[in-house]
């Protein structure tokens, strides 16, 4: 399919593309949607990483085209430098072994807290363009 | 709406020599958590060993399966 004929995917790819660091999830970071989403969120703020985030409910398209893309049934979904790096599953191992840390590039040393309680003001970056927007 | 059993049950014979031990997460027959120990899994890295795992059940994920939460491992 051209890009012209599905703008939710190439708004979808081109937000991958953009951030180094952008989390697709249910809800937004002050207020996740899922259990999922939140525990992802949870280990991101942890390490104090920064990271995009986009809110897949408000159109049911925005999941179906990532999903598309991305080849992975569940949200949330991670990606670092234009690649998947996982789930919710996969994200909370990684945090566990220090690897989260480590692709994100960021010091280990600053893991301050459980990542099921999220520690309050870290820095999230505003949500990328507006897949919302063109959806209209 | 299918049991752990089931899920079990499709995770191994879809992956021939699979262990696959699945719970009901919450009672409610939808959000499972398995862990998954197979030799298809050498050599891919997670998310590989998960989309393995996932593509048994296709769009069933996100339907009447909510969720299904993952532990994978290589025997």
């Amino acid at each position: 399919m051209s890009e012209q004929s599905n703008p939710i995917r190439s708004a979808i790819a081109e937000a991958i593309a953009d951030n180094p660091t952008i989390l697709f999830m249910k809800g937004t970071p002050e207020q996740p949607a899922c259990g999922f989403s939140a525990r992802t969120v949870a280990a991101l703020q942890a390490l104090g990483a920064p990271f995009a985030a986009v809110d897949i409910l408000p159109d049911p398209r925005i999941r179906q085209e990532l999903s598309e893309i991305s080849n992975w049934p569940t949200i949330p979904q991670l990606f670092v430098k234009g690649e998947l790096v996982g789930g919710c599953d996969i994200i909370t191992e990684m945090y566990e072994s220090g690897e989260l840390a480590e692709v994100l590039g960021v010091e280990e040393a600053t893991k301050a807290s459980d990542p099921n309680v999220a520690p309050e003001g870290q820095p999230v970056q505003a949500a990328p363009l507006g897949i919302e927007n063109r959806l209209r | 709406m299918p049991s752990p059993d089931d899920i079990k049950a499709r995770i191994e014979a879809a992956l021939p020599g699979a262990r696959a031990e699945v719970e009901d997460w919450t009672g409610g027959g939808d959000h499972f958590r398995a862990t998954v120990v197979a030799e298809q899994f050498e050599g891919l890295n997670r998310i590989d060993q998960h989309r393995l795992v996932y593509d048994v059940f296709g769009a069933e994920i996100g339907g009447p399966i909510h969720a299904l939460s993952l532990k994978t491992q290589v025997p």
